[in-house]
């Protein structure tokens, strides 16, 4: 229902206000045809994006928290968002030009940030500590954006999108295969997650107690790890870096319940669509005419949640 | 109850065959050629100082450790030939520490040791749910169902661990130190219940620093000493004083348990000497 309604809200606001019967109207056709035309074309897929976007970065951070055991953990704080849109910006600027082939560049990315994460963290820590595990990550993700402004220093702007857009996201450029694209990793690799959610669960509960309740910690761990980085990968592909929506859904998910992975997943990936279509809302809306980028909103609303939830934490 | 139940919660017997376990970039070894068998319907008890290899022991099981050399059987099959779901179907253990990080409900949090039993979806079979019944009622955390797993006591957390490894329906159970922490009423009650699952067929490992319990309770009690065993068998030929003595590197005297005759320990030295000065 929440879901529904800022979609119509998304598709009516916007440099031409539409009415809300209008939208419904353009979206089956019928009515004035630059109003079909702003509705189907443009705001129909950027909302679109943006809740497939916020549900992918959502149900990521959750799984990585149950894997990590670490309630701050998230593809962005992790570093693998970074390296992401490493792997995409380095794949364009070297020629790639097919969009599954970026997909994959960034996931390459996103695993090489997760290698160099884990290992940063073990060579300080002796063990994989989660919290030089974080702090190992925003070093990376530093990394990774001077690595992304470097490499588009001298890119032609009309054959690539610019590095702002890949460090602080935005849904702007949504087209309906964009939007095909990240469905399908979301169904796919989410829907990984969710079958899986019930190892997040024994995981969670520590190595010994998973190994005794009979996962293979090592094997099974790598694997979530992998997937929720994957889908990372492929929201950043889609719409560059947006933080904290992986850290802030979760941990509303449990506050409103979900004690199980299973159905904190399934509520982040729905709050996660929720938050992000409001908030590319509000990118385009709060500065008008100018267009924010949408990960400066979710970074404006998300920070103060992670001093919050951080305060709370070491309490 | 299900008869498949029945069937699944008689005894395995668990053998340890010499086995050795060195930690990377150590020289000495945690475990030096060690032998242990717990045998169905017996509780069998690991006792020794820390650092002496009980709880590498217990890490053998879930295969935190690799073995140097030896073999561990349940039943036996190797357990090395078994994956993580086979193994934890066929033993169930406790490990030493864990803390409440899901607030799940207590029959949630016991439902999870269905885990290796259950399909990915699905909910719980027939056959779950009367493990689980049967957990909570042995364990005796009756009363406790309903309540997240974080506010309850450490006795009640502990309990409920237990019926968690008691719904995984194995033949084996294995406990690390499952006493540390609690006060004695408690205690006396995690020592008793496991009494009773050994007398019912189950094969009970147990690994403790309460001497004097486990020579109550206890059919078969192994000395652990720098990694090797020190002493084997009931508990008249291992609580022994000159054994005792050596092992824990304490004077003590070994006396008897006026409940039920075993023999109990005690140790000497530190004569109490701040009570008899008035308080400054």
């Amino acid at each position: 229902m929440l879901l529904l309604a800022v979609v119509i809200l998304g598709l009516s606001i916007g440099a031409v206000p539409i009415a809300t019967r209008d939208v419904l109207d353009a979206l089956r056709g019928i009515g004035d045809p630059s109003t079909i035309a702003i509705v189907r074309d443009l705001r129909a897929p950027r909302v679109l994006l943006a809740a497939l976007v916020g549900a992918g970065l959502a149900s990521s951070g959750g799984a990585l928290q149950g894997t990590l055991r670490n309630p701050l953990a998230e593809p962005y704080l992790l570093g693998v968002s970074g390296g992401a849109a490493v792997g995409a910006v380095t794949a364009m600027a070297v020629g790639v030009v097919q969009p599954a082939l970026i997909t994959l560049c960034a996931f390459v990315g996103a695993a090489i940030a997760t290698v160099v994460v884990t290992a940063i963290a073990r060579v300080v820590g002796g063990s994989a500590d989660t919290k030089l595990l974080l702090m190992a990550g925003v070093v990376v993700g530093a990394f990774a954006n001077a690595a992304i402004l470097v490499a588009l220093a001298d890119a032609p702007p009309e054959r690539l999108r610019g590095a702002l857009f890949w460090m602080m996201g935005s849904a702007a450029d949504a087209t309906w295969p964009a939007v095909a694209r990240c469905a399908g990793a979301l169904l796919v690799l989410g829907g990984i997650l969710v079958w899986r959610a019930r190892d997040l669960d024994v995981l969670s509960l520590g190595d010994e107690p998973a190994a005794a309740l009979g996962v293979d910690v090592d094997r099974v761990s790598r694997q979530m790890f992998l997937v929720a980085s994957w889908l990372a990968a492929a929201t950043v592909a889609a719409a560059g870096l947006i933080g904290f929506v992986g850290l802030v859904v979760p941990n509303i998910a449990r506050a409103l319940g979900a004690r199980q992975h299973r159905p904190m997943l399934l509520m982040s990936a729905l709050y996660g669509a929720v938050l992000l279509v409001a908030a590319d809302l509000l990118a385009r809306t709060l500065r008008a005419p100018a267009d924010l980028p949408l990960g400066a909103v979710t970074a404006l609303v998300g920070v103060p949640f992670f001093l919050l939830r951080l305060r709370r934490l070491t309490a | 109850m299900s008869s498949a139940l029945n069937a699944a919660e008689r005894g395995a017997r668990l053998a340890f065959g010499n086995v050795s376990v060195r930690y990377p970039g150590r020289t000495q070894r945690a475990l030096d050629h060690v032998s242990v068998v717990a045998e169905p319907g017996k509780m069998t008890a690991v006792v020794g100082p820390n650092g002496s290899g009980k709880s590498t022991l217990v890490r053998t099981l879930l295969r935190r450790v690799p073995l140097e050399s030896g073999q561990v059987t349940v039943g036996g099959v190797d357990v090395a030939s078994l994956d993580a779901r086979e193994l934890a179907r066929r033993i169930a253990i406790v490990p030493q520490r864990e803390e409440p990080v899901l607030p799940l409900r207590v029959e949630e949090f016991v439902a999870l040791g269905r885990h290796a039993r259950r399909s990915a979806f699905g909910g719980m079979s027939d056959d779950d749910r009367a493990a689980v019944a049967s957990a909570v009622d042995r364990a005796g955390i009756g009363d406790a169902i309903g309540r997240r797993t974080d506010t309850l006591s450490g006795g009640e957390w502990q309990r409920v661990r237990i019926a968690r490894a008691l719904a995984q329906a194995a033949p084996v159970l294995v406990l690390d130190e499952p006493t540390t922490f609690l006060d004695i009423a408690h205690e006396m009650a995690v020592f008793e219940l496991l009494d009773e699952l050994a007398s019912q067929g189950q094969t009970v490992l147990l690994v403790s620093h309460q001497l004097n319990l486990v020579a109550r309770f206890a059919t078969h009690i192994v000395l652990l000493h720098r990694g090797t065993v020190a002493a084997a068998g009931d508990a008249a030929s291992v609580m022994r004083g000159e054994i005792l003595e050596r092992v824990y590197e304490w004077p003590l005297v070994v006396t008897r348990d006026p409940a039920v005759g075993a023999p109990a320990l005690l140790p000497l030295r530190g004569s109490g000497r701040s009570r008899e000065r008035p308080s400054t």
